[in-house]
């Protein structure tokens, strides 16, 4: 089929070969009038998901937002590969989220978040790439009159084998946006697939090397003004007062405005000048109730939850208190997980337009839906008279998905400027000091071991943060918040325990401290495998076990869960002693739907740590582009290292400390470790791959460093504790 | 009003002189590819050369530079990403979300300017730049395979 495809198209009648015969015939003349011409604005729609241009040029809708995860590739790979097109013809657009609204939903759900770009999405996605392929066939056979049974689709041209003929997806385009879709397509075996599974390259790497990549803070529009904006830090405060006429004069000022209760906004030519006017705008601020919350008065409110009776249960088997009374030795640690923040480094942003009648968004999201929906509370309006337009993001993270704090802040500021577009800039400070934190929680961890060191009993006491209660608690359950028992829970196919222990129970005192809380990448997984890898490890050693061993005795019915754990272990070689100084740590975890484990190599000396060398497994059953995965999973290291040893929003006087990455510090080149990734595709299951890894980076190498010094960290970040 | 040369060309501009460098590529110039992350010169997405030294622009007042010296952007690394640098990065697809690659790329290429093959220490030293995605492997192995001219080399 090659030669097909080398052949200049622009020619209505060129040779083919003919893949049953070798016979060379006359192409067919396609029997749409060719528009060459025309751009994308005309080019044929074969349904919601695949747009075919008269050049051939394939463009793929891609509902889920890019923000660096490499979902925009592996989405149009699905599709791809079900269309048979071919991939170097391939681009993709976003359909709008009012688009999206008014048809009905036909792209589902925008929500990029969870690492379920892929796995809730790859199923109607290829079905879409099969039905345009079906119509586009059936293009080809009704011009043809034959039977479409007898045509085939491949590398973006359909052929009639017993006729010789062919003809280019774009030239059969607009026919086949007119057939009926198919009621029925099968989908391909993924073994079968060629461009899906593929390491292929990202298609949105050429503008990130040379600037033209267009991100949210780079947005310019005729006449845009530009704002900078402050928040009140004390969370739970307001705005009492300014002065904006002490500012109103200064270059560039066009306007100050009150944005909400909260915040005040300095709207200017450009946006350094209202910055500047910001920084010297007087505000005075009611600092609200919580100025007497510290980070000491939340640890302690979590504390208390670690001995509460009341507890909502996340996991339960046999009878924890029995045999933790009846246990021969039992085994408790507590361990204390801080306030993270996403720290995107794209700040967050967002650009209005607003008019009575109407209101647009330019925004950085990962929920194109909620922006709309975000956009349309703060202008007043209908959703049908707002629209949003998406932007790639300068990293997610969780930050940009459920929390539109900044698009209605954007449009409250347009309303004041009603008719000019307004870009909404956050400084880093406003990022550091309003963000959505990973939350704190802590664990009392208690397990008993009998005579021949089996543990017979673990009690996991989680006390603190609910996310879901702050910010979706139509998602809570009589009270009880789900997600946070990630990876811990005995059923489903999210995320269990790996390991069977007759007598278990996981409960969480729910702790909400008035800091508000939020999805970071990884979410709860990342402080529940902190707690139970680095027990598990605490219980090996306190049986005399080799950390190994003990997990497999307890992993015979989580073979998956045990498979990526054997894996990391014989690549690091577990079974030989490494070099000279250097210890070895491992964790495992499931979550997100993929199981994933890692082992880690560190020495200690002088108290300095260093981390030569990590191994990384992930199971997540089928994988569409295993390079976009080795990414995914190496770039866990970088988030999931920087919590395990920098990370920590700290809290004082009802606020943030940190504001900056000058006080807030995260893994950067000289820190990074080696990472080695087996991707361990056990098929028939579609797991994420964006978030699970991170999970096992901290207690992988905690375990590493308790056998390097002997000493448990159990309280992160690792900057605070001294390793000599 | 300042007198810059940026990416070759020199332009007059209309601007306070406290105001960073950066704004004024950014806003005044128009030329976005140089990235806002910090404005304390901590992160480096706003990486620029001046007189092929990597720069962080978001704290050097335009006042500061000399109307003589050559400020280079990552539009004006190479006309058509054919940066030696580019051209690794590219052929290991390199970025994520690739809102730091800007600064990452220009400090890597000043760094190549200075060191034509450094070691992980001198790249650790160097390239400072904060990445959150985590391609800080792959900066480095494309740096590496810069410096050889474009032959990869094998590296864990």
């Amino acid at each position: 089929m090659n030669a097909i495809i080398s052949i200049s198209r622009r020619s209505f009648i060129i040779g083919v070969a003919s893949t049953a015969g070798g016979l060379s015939l006359g192409f067919n003349v396609p029997f749409i009038k060719p528009a060459l011409a025309d751009g994308a604005e005309t080019a044929p729609e074969i349904n919601a998901w695949v747009v075919i241009r008269p050049d051939d040029t394939v463009v793929i809708r891609i509902a889920r937002s890019e923000m660096g995860q490499g979902t925009l590739t592996g989405l149009a790979q699905l599709v791809a590969e079900e269309l048979n097109c071919d991939w170097s013809k391939v681009t993709t657009e976003y359909p709008s989220p009012a688009q999206n609204l008014a048809r009905d939903r036909v792209w589902g759900n925008f929500s990029t978040g969870g690492s379920r770009g892929i796995r809730e999405s790859h199923e109607y996605v290829r079905i879409g790439g099969a039905v345009a392929r079906e119509m586009l066939i059936a293009a080809a056979a009704a011009e043809w009159g034959v039977p479409a049974s007898e045509c085939t689709a491949t590398m973006g041209v359909v052929t009639h084998a017993v006729s010789d003929r062919a003809a280019f997806y774009g030239q059969l385009a607009a026919a086949a946006a007119r057939m009926t879709p198919p009621a029925n397509v099968t989908l391909k075996d993924p073994k079968d697939w060629t461009i899906a599974g593929k390491p292929l390259p990202r298609l949105d790497t050429a503008g990130k090397l040379n600037g033209s990549q267009v991100y949210g803070a780079d947005l310019k529009l005729p006449n845009m003004l530009n704002a900078a904006i402050r928040a009140c830090p004390y969370f739970g405060g307001k705005v009492e007062s300014f002065d904006a006429a002490a500012v109103a004069e200064m270059p560039g000022v066009r306007t100050v405005v009150q944005v909400d209760e909260t915040a005040v906004a300095v709207v200017a030519d450009t946006w350094w000048r209202a910055k500047t006017a910001l920084d010297a705008l007087p505000v005075v601020w009611d600092e609200g109730p919580n100025r007497q919350v510290t980070s000491a008065s939340i640890a302690a409110m979590l504390e208390e939850g670690l001995g509460a009776n009341d507890a909502f249960i996340g996991a339960e088997q046999g009878d924890v208190g029995a045999a933790l009374s009846a246990a021969d030795r039992t085994v408790t640690a507590t361990y204390a997980f801080p306030y993270q923040n996403h720290a995107t480094m794209e700040p967050m942003n967002a650009t209005a337009l607003y008019t009575p009648e109407r209101c647009e968004v330019w925004v950085p999201t990962q929920n194109g839906e909620a922006s709309l929906a975000a956009a349309a509370e703060a202008a007043g309006l209908s959703v049908q008279q707002c629209e949003v337009h998406k932007i790639h993001l300068g990293g997610g993270f969780g930050r940009r998905g459920n929390f539109q704090d900044y698009v209605r802040q954007a449009v409250r500021i347009a309303r004041q400027v009603p008719g000019a577009p307004v870009k909404l800039v956050w400084s880093r400070e406003e990022d550091m000091l309003h963000g959505a934190y990973h939350p704190t929680t802590r664990c009392r961890l208690t397990g008993a071991l009998d005579s021949d060191g089996n543990l017979t009993a673990l009690h996991m006491r989680i006390s603190g943060q609910s996310i879901l209660a702050a910010v979706r608690p139509e998602g809570m359950q009589n009270g009880m918040d789900p997600v946070v028992f990630q990876g811990l829970v005995l059923n489903g196919t999210e995320g269990t325990l790996g390991y069977t222990v007759d007598n278990l129970l996981v409960d969480h005192a729910m702790r909400n401290p008035p800091i508000p809380p939020g999805f970071w990448r990884g979410v709860n997984l990342n402080q529940n495998a902190l707690y139970v890898e680095c027990f598990m490890d605490e219980l090996a050693h306190a049986a005399g076990v080799d950390p190994l061993a003990f997990r497999r005795k307890l992993m015979a019915k989580h073979p998956k869960h045990l498979a990526v754990l054997e894996a990391v272990a014989e690549r690091i070689g577990w079974d030989t002693p490494p070099a000279a100084g250097v210890h070895r740590g491992l964790a495992q975890i499931m979550g997100f739907g993929s199981y994933v484990a890692a082992a880690a190599e560190v020495s200690v000396a002088d108290g300095q740590l260093r981390i030569h060398r990590i191994v990384a497994a992930t199971d997540p059953g089928h994988v569409v582009n295993p390079a976009q995965v080795e990414r995914q999973v190496e770039g866990s290291f970088v988030y999931g290292l920087s919590a395990c040893i920098y990370g920590e929003c700290t809290v004082n006087g009802g606020r943030m400390e940190q504001e900056n990455f000058d006080s807030y510090e995260v893994v950067r080149m000289a820190d990074m470790p080696a990472v080695e990734t087996i991707i361990l595709p056990s098929g028939g299951f579609w797991g994420g791959v964006g978030e699970p890894t991170i999970a096992v980076a901290a207690p992988a190498v905690l375990n590493a460093i308790f056998a390097a010094t002997g000493k448990r960290i159990r309280t992160l970040p690792l900057k605070n504790h001294d390793l000599a | 009003m300042a007198r810059l040369i940026i990416n070759g060309t020199p332009r007059d501009i209309e601007v306070d002189p406290d105001t960073p460098l950066l704004w004024v590529i950014r806003e005044q110039i128009g030329l976005t590819g140089t990235k806002y992350g910090c404005g304390v010169a901590a992160c480096g997405a706003c990486t620029v050369h001046i007189d092929g030294v990597a720069t962080r622009s978001c704290v050097l007042p335009v006042s500061a530079v000399e109307p003589d010296q050559q400020i280079t952007t990552i539009e004006g690394l190479s006309p058509d990403s054919s940066h030696p640098v580019q051209q690794a990065w590219l052929a290991l697809d390199v970025p994520q979300c690739g809102y730091c690659q800007a600064g990452m790329i220009m400090a890597a290429a000043s760094l190549l300017m200075q060191n034509p093959n450094p070691a992980d220490e001198d790249i650790n030293a160097e390239i400072t730049n904060i990445c959150r995605c985590g391609t800080y492997n792959r900066v480095r192995a494309a740096i590496k395979l810069a410096a050889n001219g474009g032959e990869a080399t094998q590296r864990g």
